[in-house]
């Protein structure tokens, strides 16, 4: 593991450093320095040094790290989803309760490796009496709209996060120890996934995948990317207990779902008529741009591995 | 000994002042929106939307630092007099100025606390609607006074402030608040223009005030 570590952190400043100059190159060369284009590559890339500092701290702290600083993802997630949801008084307990009760318990459960709970505690307990709470408010205004977003807002927020700590409660053959390194495969490949289909969408995009929710999401961008993210993920396989054939396959997988995440998250935001999400990562919007591809991808993750790796 | 008693509350304003500020931001994630105008050491009223107990402290954590430190709240004697309590987090811990919305006295006229603040050379929130608004209008009726302060020193810049999703955060009646992204715009100075009255200053005042509006979030095109 210590080897691992020590390779994933090296490799992790040698990409930052890389990116880094080629964005400080670009800067020089450009004419215009002010250039939207160019402010928000180095505010990105600046915001990636300290998103990959902050999850190595957390890295380092290991369960404990991890489970406390994605319950501190979910809240911002859920803030931003919630702000951006039709809301009422009447739903204030509700409300409270998602952030005060919701968060607290489902990651209690991961951190005590509850599994059985930790599956159908959101899904079918909250999924029950949140609208049940909301309706002994006796508010019945656009009853079904407003337990909807809620039950979204959990789901995506919270349920779907709290699946990238909880890798680390399986139990897989021979891994013993090393769980940790299964959360740096998945955020790797489904990141790096975004930022390559970033990438080649900005070199080569002209066939738009679905011009009336992403004008960002390009064919060209997407086959590029998912492509080149699944080869990223073969060669981490050193990281996982997949062979490179299976940890390509995996990767592959991820990337679609990552792909699908930023798709669904896209239209929410248009349907709400926003750009992006929030203002908490520089350059990036809020916590839920950065996330959504993860969103989708952590369960998806989650439920292979346990399938086909753990007895 | 008052001395060390003026050093203790003047250590508890600060406390509060930074205290509060930290977990308004902790909570709502709140951000500053310059429109016109830009945080300065002008003496300053600064008027604003009023849903929540929340709001004055949402503003003034949007301040900086040594703004803030000079930037009083105008609260309902009323209300926050009433008890001990409200009396002692009101006065002592956010250093509000206590008004009279009815008074009979001319000693309790609201305008002359709020003159001696200004004479004071510090700056003012001030809620022009009087009370905190419960209805589904954005924005109620601004009562006079704003206006007789800014005939009476003109000298001080009136900026108005929206302040964006607070009442959702903390609606009346609750004290546990929702963590929900808020936002305060701060639009471009107001100020009376010669022969204008009282009527149709408050009318534009009003309306600068409702331009800094966002769309709401949470609502559909």
């Amino acid at each position: 593991m210590m080897r691992e570590t020590t390779l994933l952190i090296v490799g992790l400043s040698a990409v930052l450093v890389t990116a880094s100059l080629v964005a400080g190159f670009l800067t020089w060369r450009a004419r215009d320095r002010n250039k939207p284009g160019l402010v928000n590559l180095n505010q990105r890339i600046q915001a990636w040094w300290i998103m990959v500092a902050l999850i190595a701290i957390a890295f380092f702290f290991g369960k404990d790290g991890m489970t406390v600083l994605f319950a501190l993802i979910s809240f911002a997630a859920l803030r931003e989803f919630v702000t951006l949801t039709h809301t009422r008084r009447s739903d204030h307990w509700v409300l409270l309760a998602m952030f005060a009760i919701i968060i607290p318990i489902q990651y209690w459960l991961v951190w005590t490796a509850w599994y059985g709970l930790f599956t159908i505690f959101i899904p079918v307990y909250c999924f029950l009496l949140m609208p049940a709470v909301t309706a002994l408010q006796g508010d019945t205004e656009r009853f079904l709209e407003r337990v909807s977003a809620q039950q979204w807002a959990v789901m995506l927020s919270v349920y779907c996060i709290s699946h990238v700590p909880a890798l680390l409660t399986l139990d897989v053959p021979g891994f013993e120890g090393r769980n940790l390194l299964l959360i740096a495969f998945l955020i790797i490949v489904v990141q790096g996934s975004d930022v390559l289909q970033y990438v080649f969408g900005k070199l080569f995009g002209r066939h738009k995948v679905a011009p009336s929710v992403s004008p960002s999401k390009t064919w060209e961008g997407l086959v590029g990317g998912v492509a080149s993210a699944s080869l990223l993920g073969a060669a981490l396989s050193f990281l996982t207990p997949f062979s490179p054939v299976h940890a390509a396959i995996v990767a592959f997988l991820i990337c679609l779902m990552g792909f699908l995440g930023g798709l669904v998250a896209s239209a929410i935001k248009r349907d709400q008529g926003v750009k992006d999400w929030g203002h908490m990562i520089e350059g990036h919007g809020g916590m839920l741009d950065r996330a959504d591809s993860l969103v989708f991808a952590a369960p998806v993750f989650f439920h292979i591995v346990r399938y086909f790796w753990t007895v | 000994m008052s001395g060390l008693r003026d050093f203790c509350f003047r250590l508890l304003r600060s406390a509060t002042s930074i205290g509060l500020s930290g977990l308004a931001w902790a909570i709502t994630g709140v951000r500053p929106i310059w429109m016109g105008s830009e945080p300065s050491e002008r003496q300053r009223i600064y008027f604003a939307n009023h849903a929540s107990h929340g709001d004055f402290i949402l503003l003034s954590a949007c301040l900086p630092e040594q703004l803030r430190q000079r930037t009083r709240a105008v609260a309902a004697a009323d209300y926050w007099g009433k008890t001990r309590l409200r009396r002692f987090i009101a006065e002592d811990m956010l250093s509000s100025v206590l008004i009279h919305r009815t008074w009979t006295e001319p000693a309790d006229n609201p305008i002359n606390a709020m003159l001696a603040v200004l004479d004071q050379g510090d700056s003012l929130i001030l809620f022009p609607e009087g009370t905190r608004n419960m209805t589904d209008e954005p924005l109620t009726r601004f009562r006079s006074g704003l206006y007789n302060l800014a005939v009476m020193r003109p000298e001080v810049e009136l900026i108005p402030c929206w302040i964006e999703n607070m009442s959702r955060v903390l609606p009346k009646g609750h004290f546990l608040p929702v963590p929900l992204l808020c936002r305060v715009v701060f639009g471009p100075p107001v100020r009376v223009e010669s022969g204008e009255d009282r009527h149709d200053f408050l009318k534009r005042a009003h309306a600068a005030l409702l331009a800094l509006q966002p769309r709401p979030r949470g609502k559909r095109k």
